[in-house]
């Protein structure tokens, strides 16, 4: 089967995000008023596996080990069987 | 004696630390393309600065994914001095060859300028030609370099002296003004428990020679040549 995952990285709360902060910045020099705006990354990847916990346990392990940095990361995967 | 200096698709920082050691301080030196997997044949290691594979996922990533970086852990943990300079440093965290992380500088600017270090310990390989608080005027050149590391981390690091310098005016004082990217602590360079792998943000092979305007990291290649010798 044919996986895809959405892979959702961002900085542990409470870390320094200097890029969301010039853009919370910048929106209120348009007006808006915000509380807080936190930049994340986002990864799509397709994979070929038996079943979705299979895939699961396949993409957890790419964030382990490549796509995120656990000291100053969090990552959520979200997974869905392709058409 | 011979020194390898690890290159990166990306590096760009590795002819100046060749010349430094080989033209400055005199000893041997070799550019080792990443693909080697054995690095036995070296008694140190550089890795220099420069945006190895564009610094795409996050600066340092890939490279300390690459096969000879499990060559380089295997000289560390030989006990082989390895220093990491600036996009170096961040892969030597990466790898997990050095704690902590480094984070976009809170202004999130590319900053290249002069800075003021200061020596925290001698006690490494890399620092033994000083005196602690010597102060060491050497450039930075980066836009993630703000160091980071959990609390507990960072209490370990201050209780086995792993802070190699600082950040510190030129009176040698810490203070916010003169932190250049948001470290913590206004770390610029950070030693392993064994002290024997160094990372650093500034460019210690940019300040080899006096016609550079300092040669104060001359004294930093020199130190670990020097060791080296004595091993």
């Amino acid at each position: 089967m044919q996986y895809q995952a959405d892979v959702t990285i961002e900085l542990k709360a409470g870390m320094l995000d200097p890029e969301g902060t010039t853009i919370k910045r910048a929106l209120e020099h348009l007006g808006y008023e915000t509380d807080s705006v936190r930049t994340a990354k986002k990864y799509t990847i397709t994979l070929e596996a038996e079943n979705i916990h299979d895939a699961r346990e396949n993409v957890e392990e790419m964030c382990q080990k490549l796509i995120a940095n656990p000291i100053i990361h969090n990552y959520a995967i979200s997974l869905r069987e392709t058409e | 004696m011979s020194i390898a200096i690890v290159q990166f698709g990306g590096s760009n920082c590795d002819l100046d630390v060749l010349h430094v050691l080989k033209d400055v301080v005199g000893v041997d030196a070799e550019l080792v393309w990443y693909k080697e997997e054995n690095l036995d044949r070296f008694d140190g290691i550089v890795i220099p600065g420069g945006f190895s594979y564009g610094d795409y996922l996050r600066a340092g990533a890939i490279a300390a994914r690459t096969p000879i970086m499990n060559s380089v852990k295997k000289q560390a943990e030989a006990g082989k001095p390895v220093i990491g300079i600036c996009n170096g440093f961040q892969v030597l965290t990466e790898s997990g060859l050095l704690d902590g992380a480094l984070t976009t500088n809170n202004y999130p600017k590319f900053r290249c300028e002069s800075t003021f270090l200061r020596v925290e310990t001698t006690d490494t390989p890399f620092t033994s030609a000083f005196r602690k608080g010597d102060i060491l005027s050497i450039p930075i050149a980066h836009m993630e370099g703000n160091f980071y590391a959990d609390e507990p981390t960072l209490a370990r690091m201050e209780d086995n002296s792993q802070v190699a310098f600082r950040y510190v005016d030129k009176n040698g004082k810490v203070t916010d003004e003169v932190n250049p990217n948001g470290s913590q602590e206004n770390i610029a360079g950070i030693v392993s428990t064994q002290k024997n792998v160094l990372g650093m943000m500034p460019h210690p092979e940019r300040a080899s020679e006096d016609v550079l305007g300092s040669s104060d990291g001359l004294r930093i290649f020199k130190s670990m040549a020097e060791y080296i010798s004595s091993c």
